[in-house]
């Protein structure tokens, strides 16, 4: 709850710092508030469930880890931001006011305990977001990512509307606890098409929320017109606080068997489709950022898998599988888009080929887009390797051996395509001027981006840090 | 606690490496490199022969999950460590030959590539097998991968993808395995992953059969075994020298090491199933390998084909679950490391000197280079297996177990020593004999640092081959433990 007030109200004062006619400030500022609230976050972590609002809104272990996963990325992706402050962007105070305003989006998903407060979270979080991916104006791939992200996650949203308003009607209640109870009540029984189109509903509206197929369609375009910086933000923030968000919508409202039978079906489908799609769409790119829309496409679909094979309680081996995951994938992603962006910021190209001979001319942006790489392609040493295994082994421990094949192979197909950057950064040369002069690259983005890649190693070698604490 | 020690020396020289730039990091390097085989040597000699799993050290790794990292060395683990900590500082000192871009980044994954090996070597866990098996060979892509030849970017491709994915098998495999174990020994997990505890599952036949191809497709790419070979001649041939004595003086022991301690004891009702299909393709691969040997053109590339066709017999000997077999796998692996070193450096010094490894474009060297000639020739030898020499006591003793088990394929696998005389004889002749080239013309002989190189290795030859119970000795016991394993159920 701490993170909620704070974040609100030191955004609305980050808002001021933009009248002044200097952006330097910024981005110090911003990191500060960052680093201040993932800090007070952790004050509640073990100290049982707290409900504030009546009991719309929850703090436990879960929405803490959950919460310093999204504060933990926003502050190491924030570094990468400063070339709008070389650049004097006019607007960036507003930019950051609305990533904080995003991040009591996301802290409501992980935490909520009612219908309410999830369709808050979600449309505190999105409008930020349809504002950011236009925010470079003169430029029309963002103004189209912005047109098309906003039409189709109003639309969606719509959905999900609709999807609570069934439920509501079903059950009576916006209350997790009190639709689960309905939901297991054989009085309802004659309202249980209602029930399910509404779950049905709500599954798809938070599905396209996390770019699940087949509603992913606007992945690749959004991501491709977005900012980098924002895009980065797009994939990992919006990404774990959906999942987390996900995971409590059916752990705690829909856990009845009747229910399940339900989403189950729906799920493992929506599941094996998301790598499928993911994976294979991946491999067809030329662009770099349109291969990592993709591939967060791919790591939705592992992420559901957790979901497909929870076992029952919130704070169980499916939760930890996705909490480790976000987080590796999250750090892997960040590192990923940063240098990405900062090449592209310098060379003005987004394909493979833009990355020849980067090893040469930056060592560092190459050994650290490798770790990332290697890290998404689930290689050992890397916490992208034990984000599969968890999650993975969590499966096939509740039987789901034929999921987890399709997956591993899918992961098979996915090592293609991120060894592709590598093959290009390490093995080809540079083929003209521009891919054989150097990036330019801060001390302050070469500090964020080692410490990401250390991260990533740490995370793949002790894994224990982090796994099982829920 | 030394073979923590053991691990983690070279990965923590290989970060301090960073320090220094270009060929300022060559002695840093090689010191790191002989300080972790002078810790090598006092294991073996404080090594108990008659004991089984010492040095051990046993750490809770990720208790939620009931993994360990647990590491130590018995008598087999203990000869490959010793061969690794050997060859790294010789494979070093090989590479001070040539200039490299980025040199302290060379040696710092090679060394990096030393901790995947030995925790390779060492591990007493499933799952930290595993990862150490893959930290080893993400060093070696890059290894070969940057420092390549021409085609590099294409092959080492194709070599990533065909061991991660036999390895990714493999991991489907311990993770079925895992999921059978019981709880760990503090209670925090339901399942473990300790060797012991798959050692003692007695899973059902039916299970056992198709388990064992899930572990066995990581070490059949590996080693590699006849058909899952194809990535491994062009991937010698392609990288760099030393990336190529690390490919096939180590790494493919990890493959025959990987069978003898977590397929064939784990699996032993699945191995005694296929082990006649194994051992067949085996001898496929001895026969194939050789005779492929026999038409090549590039003395890289028949050096390549050489050792698949001698791993093919290491593998028959281990297939053959003979206590003959075994041990002659253990001390072969020994001397094909040695001596597949030996003659890979060989080949490099002849592409510096000449810049060809073509072998039509050579001949004569004899003359010019007469110290060469004889190092060359004791490997040669070596890699033969005549008396004496270290080749001859792995390929008897392997010879004599795969015979015991059939004596039909002993007397086909027995046809390598025949056709490995004929192609590498062949290329002696072609090579070191005859009339000069015009590329041989100005051709001079080893430097007293590329012969300061060599005589490590050829003085083990002998020793091995005159002494081959010092040896054998320390892998008696690893062996006998397998074949028990095997034999009670």
């Amino acid at each position: 709850m701490n993170s909620i007030i704070l974040l609100s109200v030191l955004g609305l004062g980050n808002l001021f710092l933009g009248f002044r006619r200097s952006n330097r400030l910024l981005l110090p500022v911003m990191m500060l508030i960052l680093g201040v609230v993932l800090t007070v976050n952790f004050i509640d972590w073990n100290q049982g469930a707290q409900s504030f609002f009546n009991g719309m809104l929850t703090i436990d272990n879960f929405s803490v880890a959950f919460t310093g996963i999204v504060l933990l990325t926003a502050l190491v992706l924030v570094p990468f931001s400063q070339k709008y402050v070389l650049d004097g962007e006019a607007n960036l105070a507003e930019y950051y006011s609305l990533l904080l305003f995003s991040l009591v989006g996301a802290i409501m998903l992980v935490s909520y305990n009612h219908l309410l407060m999830l369709f808050l979270g979600i449309e505190i979080l999105s409008v930020a977001m349809y504002v950011l991916a236009g925010s470079d104006k003169r430029n029309l791939r963002s103004n189209e990512a912005a047109l098309k992200y906003f039409l189709m996650g109003a639309f969606f949203t719509g959905i999900l509307l609709f999807g609570m308003a069934l439920l509501y009607g079903a059950t009576g209640t916006f209350e997790l606890s009190q639709i689960s109870a309905a939901v297991q009540n054989p009085v309802n029984a004659s309202l249980t098409p209602m029930l399910y189109i509404g779950m049905l509903l709500m599954l798809i509206g938070i599905g396209f929320k996390v770019s699940a197929a087949p509603f992913h369609f606007w992945t690749p375009d959004v991501y491709e017109g977005t900012p980098t910086f924002f895009a980065a933000f797009m994939s990992t923030v919006v990404k774990t606080a959906g999942f987390a968000a996900f995971l409590k919508l059916l752990v705690q409202a829909f856990p009845a068997a009747s229910a399940q039978g339900i989403w189950l079906p729906t799920l493992t489908a929506m599941c094996v489709l998301t790598l499928l799609i993911g994976n294979v769409g991946a491999v067809a790119q030329t662009s770099i950022k349109r291969m990592l829309a993709y591939s967060s496409i791919s790591h939705a679909g592992y992420l559901l898998i957790a979901l497909v094979a929870y076992n029952g309680q919130l704070e169980g081996a499916s939760a930890n599988g996705i909490l480790f995951y976000s987080l590796a994938y999250s750090v892997a992603t960040v590192a990923a888009f940063g240098v990405v962006k900062l090449v592209a910021d310098a060379r003005m190209r987004e394909d493979y080929n833009g990355l020849n001979g980067l090893a040469k001319t930056n060592p560092l942006l190459a050994f650290s887009l490798t770790v990332s790489m290697l890290s998404l392609a689930g290689i050992p040493l890397t916490g992208g390797f034990f984000g599969k295994f968890f999650i993975f082994s969590a499966a096939v421990e509740n039987g789901y051996i034929g999921l987890v094949v399709f997956a591993v192979v899918m992961s098979m197909v996915s090592i293609y395509y991120y060894l592709r950057p590598i093959i290009a950064m390490y093995m080809r040369d540079a083929e003209d001027e521009t891919t054989a002069t150097p990036v330019p690259v801060t001390t302050f983005q070469s500090g964020a981006l080692l410490l990401l890649a250390a991260l990533t190693v740490l995370l793949g070698v002790l894994p224990g840090l982090v796994a099982g604490v829920l | 606690m030394l073979t923590v020690l053991l691990l983690l020396w070279p990965v923590a020289a290989a970060l301090l490496l960073h320090f220094f730039k270009g060929r300022a990091a060559r002695v840093p390097a090689l010191g790191a490199a002989l300080v972790e085989f002078a810790l090598a040597a006092y294991a073996a000699f404080t090594f108990n022969a008659n004991n089984t799993g010492q040095f051990s050290y046993n750490l809770n790794w990720i208790p939620s999950a009931g993994i360990q990292f647990a590491v130590g060395m018995d008598g087999l683990s203990l000869l490959l460590v010793l061969l690794t900590a050997l060859l790294v500082p010789i494979i070093l000192l090989s590479a001070f030959r040539r200039n490299f871009e980025n040199e302290s980044v060379f040696y710092a994954l090679v060394l990096f590539m030393q901790t995947g090996l030995i925790g390779v070597f060492t591990a007493q866990d499933a799952f930290l097998f595993y990862f150490m098996w893959e930290v080893a060979l993400i060093p070696i892509y890059f290894l070969a991968g940057v420092w390549g030849g021409v085609n590099r970017a294409r092959i080492t491709f194709k070599f990533f993808l065909y061991t991660i994915i036999g390895s990714l098998f493999m991991l489907a495999g311990f993770v079925y395995l895992y999921f059978q174990t019981g709880p760990s020994a503090d209670g925090l997990s339901a399942h473990n992953s300790a060797l012991t505890s798959f050692y003692s599952l007695n899973l059902p036949v039916d299970t056992q059969l198709w388990v064992f191809w899930l572990i066995f497709a990581a070490f059949a790419v590996k080693m590699p075994i006849f058909p899952f070979h194809t990535w491994q001649p062009d991937t010698y041939t392609e990288a760099p020298a030393p990336a190529t004595m690390l490919l096939s003086g180590i790494m493919l022991k990890m493959g025959i090491y990987g069978c003898m301690r977590w397929l064939i004891p784990v699996v032993p009702l699945g191995t005694d199933a296929w082990q006649n299909l194994v051992l067949i393709l085996a001898i496929i691969g001895i026969i194939y390998g050789a005779i492929i040997a026999i038409r090549q053109q590039d003395v890289k590339r028949l050096i390549a084909y050489s050792s698949l066709s001698h791993v093919g017999l290491m593998i028959a000997g281990v297939f053959s679950l003979t206590q003959m077999g075994m041990q002659g796998a253990s001390i072969q692996m020994l001397a094909h490391g040695v001596n597949v070193v030996g003659m890979f450096f060989i080949a490099d010094a002849i592409e510096r000197r000449t810049g060809t490894r073509n072998i039509a474009d050579l001949g004569g060297l004899t003359r010019k280079a007469p110290v060469l000639t004889v190092c060359f020739l004791v490997l040669l030898l070596g890699t033969v297996a005549l008396p004496l020499t270290n080749g001859f006591v792995g390929e008897f003793l392997l010879l004599a177990g795969v015979y015991q088990f059939n004596a039909w394929m002993g007397a086909v696998a027995g046809v390598t020593i025949i056709l490995g005389a004929v192609y590498l004889l062949r290329m002696f002749q072609r090579v070191m004999l005859g009339p000069d080239s015009s590329f041989t013309e100005t051709f001079t002989d080893l430097t007293g640092a590329e012969l300061a190189l060599l005589v490590p290795l050829i003085v083990l030859l002998f020793w091995i081959g005159l002494f081959p119970n010092t040896f054998l000795h320390l892998s008696e016991g690893s062996v006998l433990n397998i074949l028990n394993e095997v034999v009670k159920r």
